[in-house]
Parts: structure tokens; sequence; C-alpha cells
């Protein structure tokens, strides 16, 4: 038997930082996606100790300016990106150097000497991620995934979509269903 | 994820193919380490030894012995190799291939370009965007590419 799960990513991570902080006696404020704020500080040694810890999530703390500003501008694609999300429908350029305080120019030029990829580039991956799992796990038409991920319509979904990954979203769908038929059989 | 290096293995039985690949991976931006195996049985035979496992595999589809798509059925079938991002590429013209492959479980469908500039390109990519998986550890599941 297979199921298929959907979960909150962002949830997920707060749950662990609250345990774990909690468990190792660290005071903070805040978790903020992608931050936490400790008011009395942090001690080297319990710096360490959390860094063991967390480490066994895949998760790191970043040190790196640079990294930093990209592991901020990532956490803010993701939230942008929720489907259904409430944000204003301002385009994501002028969303991340007005939530980031710097020009859009820079915060690309640093987003691709990091990360290999253009900052646009990459988040018409993680888009087409998106509709992949809303394709796969909830059954949607694309007319309802266009409206849930801000597609100005059904042809520029399937565009992009084909762009990004060589195949039509329905041909994506026919791989992945036969695909798990035959897990099943060969399970 | 925080990766130093990353690891690629080539699978491919022609000399000059095989010189190809490793000039295209020289001119990556990020530090890479290449193992090449020259058929499909030492590919397995590495692989099953290798600890920690390559990043990426790189699979040419028509080999003598055990050819690319007997390795990924195998490959596929073992979950020790569940995390291996596997790129399976061809000269084959056969329509539906791609699909065929896909379905197997590879990731990454490559129809070789007759111009060795715009195959680079497809490799360099190839690269590039298997990299943002594994370091923002984003799920393989559904992980599909068609050139």
């Amino acid at each position: 038997m297979n199921i298929h799960l959907k979960y909150n990513i962002e949830q997920i991570c707060r749950v662990i930082l609250q345990e774990k902080l909690g468990a190792l006696n660290i005071e903070y404020s805040t978790i903020t996606s992608g931050s936490i704020c400790f008011p009395k500080g942090l001690s080297a040694e319990k710096f360490t100790e959390l860094t063991g810890e967390l480490s066994k999530y895949g998760m790191e703390i970043v040190t790196d300016q640079k990294e930093i500003l990209v592991q901020k501008i990532k956490s803010l694609i993701t939230c942008m990106l929720i489907p259904d999300n409430s944000m204003p429908l301002v385009k994501i350029s002028s969303f991340l150097a007005d939530n980031l305080n710097e020009n859009y120019r820079t915060l690309s030029q640093i987003f691709s000497d990091v990360c290999h990829m253009s900052l646009e580039s990459f988040i018409i991956l993680r888009k087409t991620e998106l509709v992949k799992q809303l394709l796969l796990n909830e059954n949607l038409s694309l007319t309802e995934i266009s409206h849930k991920m801000q597609y100005s319509s059904v042809a520029h979904l399937s565009n992009q979509f084909k762009n990004s990954t060589g195949l039509s979203p329905s041909t994506f769908q026919k791989i992945s269903t036969n695909k798990r038929k035959y897990k099943k059989v060969t399970n | 994820m925080k990766i130093d290096e990353l690891h690629i293995v080539l699978a491919e039985d022609d000399r000059d193919d095989r010189m190809f690949f490793k000039s295209a991976f020289k001119g990556l931006k990020i530090d890479n380490k290449l193992t090449i195996c020259e058929d499909g049985l030492s590919l397995m035979d590495y692989l099953t030894t290798a600890d920690p496992l390559p990043h990426i595999l790189f699979l040419d589809l028509n080999m003598p012995g055990k050819n690319g798509m007997e390795c990924l059925k195998e490959l596929r079938a073992n979950s020790r190799y569940n995390d291996l991002s596997i790129a399976i590429y061809t000269s084959l013209r056969s329509p539906g291939i791609n699909e065929e492959v896909l379905i197997e479980g590879a990731n990454i469908f490559i129809r070789k370009p007759n111009d060795p500039d715009a195959l680079k390109k497809i490799l360099t990519e190839v690269v590039y965007i298997n990299w943002q998986y594994l370091t923002d550890g984003l799920s393989k599941q559904n992980f599909m590419l068609s050139y």
C-alpha cells in the first residue's frame, strides 16, 4: 500500500526548533522563517550543541553573509509561493527588494553567485515543483492550479512547465501515475 | 545540506565521449570529482561498494555487457540508491523512449543533440538543477527533466 502525504515545511521546522531549543534550555524570543532571536545571546557551548542537534535534521546555522542573504531570499520565495496565499499580487522582484531593503539587481547577482542559477530560474523551478505536487496529490485541474499558483492563464502555466521540465503537465502526470503503478507491482 | 564537493559518476563505453564529458564537467563552477566507469558491469561493481555514494550518475543507454536500461532498473529496485540522481542519455531518436526511461525511475533524460556545445550546455544545466535539489534538500520523487 502507498499513501501520499502533504506537509507544511515551515511548521515542521518550527516545531523541531522549539523542541530542540527547549531540550537544550536555550532562551529565545521568536522563530520566524529561517531565523531565531536570542535576546540574551548564545554561549559558544550552546551554539555547538545546537549545531550538532540541528544537523541531524539537515539544518545548519548559516554564518556567511552572502549565504544568509540567499537563505532569506529562499524563505521569502517559499512564503510567496504557498498556494492560495493571500498576499497582494506584486512582482516577486519588488517583493524581495522591499522586504530585504536591497535593490533587485544586487540580490539577483548574489543569488546566482552562490546558487549557480539565476533567481528567475530558481523561482520557476520552485513554482514548478509545487505545481507537480498539486497535480499529483490533490487531483486538481490545470485551471484550478493556475488560479492557486497565481498564473495569468492555463497556457502560461503549461508553457512554463514545459520549458522548465521538457514535459507537458499531462505527460508528467502520465509518467508519475505509471511510475506509482509500477512501484506497486514490484514492491 | 552543505556539500563541499559534488561527486559525479559517468558510465560510458566510448573513449571520445568520456573525454567530452570530462571536459564539460571541468568547466563547472562547483568543485567536483568525476568517477568514470567504462561499462555497465563495472558501474554496478563500483556502486555496490561506493561509500559515500556519488550524488549524480550520467548513464549511457547503449553499452555492451549491461546496458543503461538494465543498470537503471537494477538501481531503482534497490533503496540504497534512492538519493542518487540518474541522468540517462542516448543518441537514439526513437519516440517515447524518454517516457519509458522516466517511468523506470530516471530523473533526467537527455536526447544527445548533434552540436557538442548544446550538449555541454545541457550537462551543465542538469548539474546545476540537481545542485538545487541537493542543497535545498528537495524531494527527488518528482524530479523529472527531459531534453
